[in-house]
């Protein structure tokens, strides 16, 4: 890893130091699919960022997919308050 | 269908499912006469799409710097503002524990880490921890947004 960041401009309480960044590295690892299965000292930061660039632009397409089939399905069905009652109980 | 797990009603997800149901009630209730027009069916998408990242936002409020810049961006499109990038970058760092001059990354990802600012919102106030730990509750926050929407999609299947 490389030498300790100089020069930084200091609140007090936080230097960054290279531990503080793979504890971070090493917890977003730990959120992605994709990494989750391989050992850490396998996996290298930036791969781990690149991977995390990926999976949250998929998430976006999910997000945006869903909403598109939301669109579709609440074109078709009614207004319905027992409806919405079932289904918070589903989700609560 | 029975359902064991009840939601703790402080967690995310059921402030999210919450507001979320509220705003899709408002939606379907604007309904007009041709609701099954392409138009009428983007408009309700965009709807839709805005009203989850909304929820989402203010489900997390102003406790992260991702959430606020979100919230910063959803209200000055509704106002219909320019937003002015430096007075938001000030007001953000102002929050935000600042311990690196801003546009060195340090450690040897720069590319990747820039990329990543511009997913994140907010990112590119952040330095480069806030920038990481910003993106692993953002990260939560979005595939909990995720799992909502496909149990809502896939009630509304049946």
């Amino acid at each position: 890893m490389s030498s300790r960041r100089s020069g930084s401009r200091q609140s007090g309480a936080s230097r960054i130091t290279d531990d503080q960044i793979a504890d971070l590295v090493s917890k977003l690892q730990r959120l992605i699919p994709e990494l989750r299965g391989r050992r850490s000292d396998k996996v290298n930061a930036s791969k781990v960022l690149q991977e995390t660039c990926n999976y949250i632009r998929n998430l976006h397409r999910e997000v945006e997919g869903l909403s598109d089939r939301l669109s579709q399905l609440l074109a078709s069905t009614d207004t319905d308050n027992e409806q919405a009652a079932i289904l918070r109980s589903l989700l609560m | 269908m029975n359902n064991p797990h009840h939601m703790n009603p402080r967690s995310l997800k059921s402030r999210f499912t919450t507001r979320f149901l509220r705003a899709l009630t408002k939606i379907r209730a604007q309904k007009p006469i041709s609701s099954s027009s392409p138009t009428e069916i983007f408009r309700r998408y965009r709807k839709i799409k805005v009203a989850a990242d909304k929820s989402m936002a203010y489900s997390v409020r102003s406790r992260k710097t991702w959430s606020r810049a979100m919230l910063w961006k959803l209200r000055s499109r509704s106002h219909r503002r320019r937003p002015v990038k430096t007075k938001f970058r000030q007001s953000v760092m102002k929050n935000t524990k600042t311990t690196t001059t801003t546009g060195e990354d340090g450690v040897g990802f720069g590319v990747e880490a820039s990329e990543l600012r511009e997913l994140v919102p907010g990112g590119e106030a952040m330095d480069l921890c806030n920038l990481l730990d910003e993106t692993a509750h953002y990260i939560k926050c979005l595939t909990t947004q995720v799992q909502v929407m496909k149990k809502i999609a896939d009630f509304y299947s049946l």
